[in-house]
């Protein structure tokens, strides 16, 4: 059996398009028919039938504008914590580190090795009573002695900060690495001082990096919820708990479709009107 | 002490300069005036500490030892940025995220000039690239990068133009002819150029004035044609084109010239282009300039007996031949094709001879073999 050069190209796509086709394509429709169900009249809890009730949307959203807009204050403060934390981070591995550079990139790397979940109890542990992050600031007079860091969306905030560095650094690190060092002394020979050079040459250049470290911070951040399971309390719930909730405790499974759906739809559109004013497509 | 460094005007003067990285000395004791307005070239082979020079003038290094004056005005501790002096980088280092016309107008708008575009638009015209303002860097062919990187240091009009092997990336026939188009532009602009290269070639095609440096130190400076026909030491010889060096001893004086015995043969060479410190010395003569010709047949000037041709390559303008001397050496004999045919073959007993003027003189005790060897590194550059 012999194939026209031609179809070559599509026989090897066909694999990666089966898998998407059965893990993404079709969950995604399942989803959105789930998103329009409604209970059963009489029928036992979980049990669902298919109408298109769109007002689930309106419901869900309703019902949760508040978890909504705090999925997206913590994800934005994340990534601006996390952006603030690895440009120079990144900027010093990619030019001052030497013969450094991979030991240094390795210990980015290293946190990741125990899991997720391990991680963000670890931070318990660190804000906690017994930590020497909650002392350090009472004897500092920094915080009173009633306050405590567990429970807060503070502690909210700086896990996931914490937990989505290395996705904020790495692609930082690679597209610093990559400017040739040549051009930022070509700035100074062109009588742009340290700081000009770094804001006329340097950000622009990093810019790929820049977007695609807080897309790959931003969004994740935006749906987790584990960090706020594990570090705050009710009033730090973001969307994603609420999501975990309905789906597995409360078994409203339209709901939890819909939040889902519109958490979707939600960050699509902030990342395409992001990358439109970022413009990256003008970067080399 | 109170004048800005960045309007200051002149030569060029480099005060015993040494800088060192630990151990290595890449620039020892260099003292070295460039004087305003003329091209300069800094030539060597890579490691010789010509690059080093460069950027200590541009201030992207700091001396070791010494001082940097731009006419009046001490410049050694001046940061980059306050120098009235631009770059023309070897990889062009061009700003891939701005446009050409932004590429251009970069110093002008950093010292704080609001209104560019007739400057920018003069210097890419200059460089004949007017149609490309809009493009991005990568857009560009490498000749035309060139020219861009060159646009946007001259439209500033430093005291002092630096050019860092610009022409290394570019395939010979394009390199030629910047070469010709450069010193065009410097004419054009009047400012002083000072070209870092390990390119001989282009040195001597562009330059006024050619250092040639070797193991950070200056060898002989002077003008290509004093470098290449009266150079001073072996390295120089070998390293500006080919020398034939033969082992001679003084013999006496001629009025204004020298008796040199090479080999039991007695020719004679001008007093003052002999760099000899005693009673040894390396006559060196220039291929070119050597004729051959068969026994017995008359000829004027030195001559040397007893050759015998032992290989002939045609190459079109010229023959070479290698010719086997009666001690041994072979020396290389360029001969201009003036009749078309190859008149000697392999073989033939032959003398060689020469005008006495064009004979230099080194010292006994030169490395006959400085200068020719071919860098390994410098062959990955290329």
């Amino acid at each position: 059996m012999s194939f026209p050069k031609v179809r070559v190209p599509y026989l090897l796509l066909l694999p990666g398009f089966a898998f998407l086709f059965t893990f993404f394509i079709l969950p995604i429709i399942n989803l959105a028919q789930t998103s329009t169900q409604t209970p059963v009249d009489g029928g036992d809890t979980g049990q669902y039938e298919q109408t298109l009730a769109f007002s689930n949307y309106i419901q869900a959203f309703v019902e949760n504008k508040e978890q909504f807009g705090r999925s997206f204050l913590y994800a934005s403060l994340a990534t601006i914590f996390a952006l603030a934390i690895a440009y120079p981070l990144a900027y010093a591995i990619a030019f001052k580190a030497g013969k450094f550079k991979n030991i240094l990139l390795v210990l980015v790397v290293a946190p990741f090795f125990p899991s997720f979940l391990l991680r963000t109890v670890a931070w318990k542990q660190i804000l906690g009573e017994e930590g020497f992050v909650v002392p350090g600031l009472r004897s500092l007079n920094i915080i009173g002695e009633q306050t405590t860091l567990t429970s807060t969306s503070i502690a909210v905030v700086a896990g996931m900060t914490y937990n989505f560095l290395p996705f904020m650094t790495l692609p930082l690190y690679a597209s610093l690495e990559r400017i040739d060092p040549r051009t930022i002394e070509a700035a100074g020979d062109l009588y742009a001082n340290g700081i000009t050079a770094f804001r006329r040459v340097t950000v622009p250049l990093s810019m790929p990096g820049v977007v695609a470290g807080t897309l790959l911070t931003f969004i994740p951040a935006a749906g987790d919820y584990v960090n706020a399971a594990i570090l705050g309390s009710p009033n730090t719930k973001m969307i994603g708990n609420v999501i975990e909730s309905r789906y597995f405790k409360i078994v409203d499974y339209p709901t939890a479709a819909a939040l889902s759906f519109t958490l979707m739809v939600a960050i699509l559109i902030l990342v395409t009107l992001y990358i439109r004013k970022a413009g990256t497509e003008e970067l080399v | 002490m109170s004048k800005d460094p960045i309007t200051a005007r002149g030569d060029l003067r480099l005060t015993r300069i040494t800088k060192s990285y630990g151990d290595f000395t890449a620039v020892d004791d260099l003292t070295l005036t460039i004087p305003k307005g003329s091209f300069f070239a800094l030539l060597g082979p890579s490691g010789c500490g010509k690059t080093t020079t460069l950027r200590m003038v541009a201030g992207l290094e700091e001396p070791t030892v010494g001082s940097i004056h731009l006419g009046d005005t001490d410049i050694t501790t001046t940061r980059p940025y306050q120098r009235p002096i631009n770059t023309v980088f070897q990889n062009y280092a061009l700003f891939p995220h701005l446009t050409i016309f932004e590429n251009i107008a970069f110093g002008l708008r950093r010292r704080g000039i609001k209104d560019v575009k007739e400057q920018v638009d003069k210097v890419l015209n200059l460089v004949e690239l007017p149609h490309l303002a809009e493009r991005k860097p990568t857009q560009l062919s490498g000749g035309q990068q060139q020219r861009i990187a060159l646009a946007r240091a001259i439209v500033n009009r430093p005291a002092l133009l630096l050019l860092d092997e610009p022409l290394g990336a570019l395939d010979l026939k394009l390199r030629r002819q910047m070469q010709i188009e450069l010193k065009w532009i410097q004419r054009e602009v009047g400012l002083t150029f000072v070209h870092v290269t390990h390119d001989q070639e282009e040195a001597m095609t562009m330059a006024d004035t050619i250092a040639v440096m070797n193991e950070g130190k200056i060898e002989q400076m002077g003008s290509p044609a004093d470098l290449y026909d009266n150079p001073e030491t072996a390295f120089v010889a070998n390293f500006l084109g080919q020398s034939n060096l033969i082992k001679g001893k003084i013999d006496g004086n001629d009025g204004d010239n020298l008796v040199v015995d090479l080999y039991g043969q007695k020719i004679s060479m001008p007093k003052k282009r002999s760099h000899a410190v005693d009673n040894s010395l390396y006559a060196g003569i220039r291929p070119e300039k050597f004729r051959i010709s068969r026994l017995g047949t008359p000829v004027k000037g030195n001559t040397l007996t007893g050759g015998r041709i032992e290989d002939v390559s045609y190459i079109g303008v010229s023959t070479q031949y290698v010719v086997a001397m009666p001690w041994g050496q072979e020396v290389m004999v360029f001969e201009q094709n003036d009749d078309g045919v190859a008149p000697f073959d392999k073989g033939d007993e032959v003398n060689i001879s020469w005008e006495p003027n064009f004979t230099f003189g080194l010292r006994g005790d030169e490395d006959i073999e400085a200068g020719t060897e071919v860098n390994p590194e410098e062959l990955e550059e290329e």
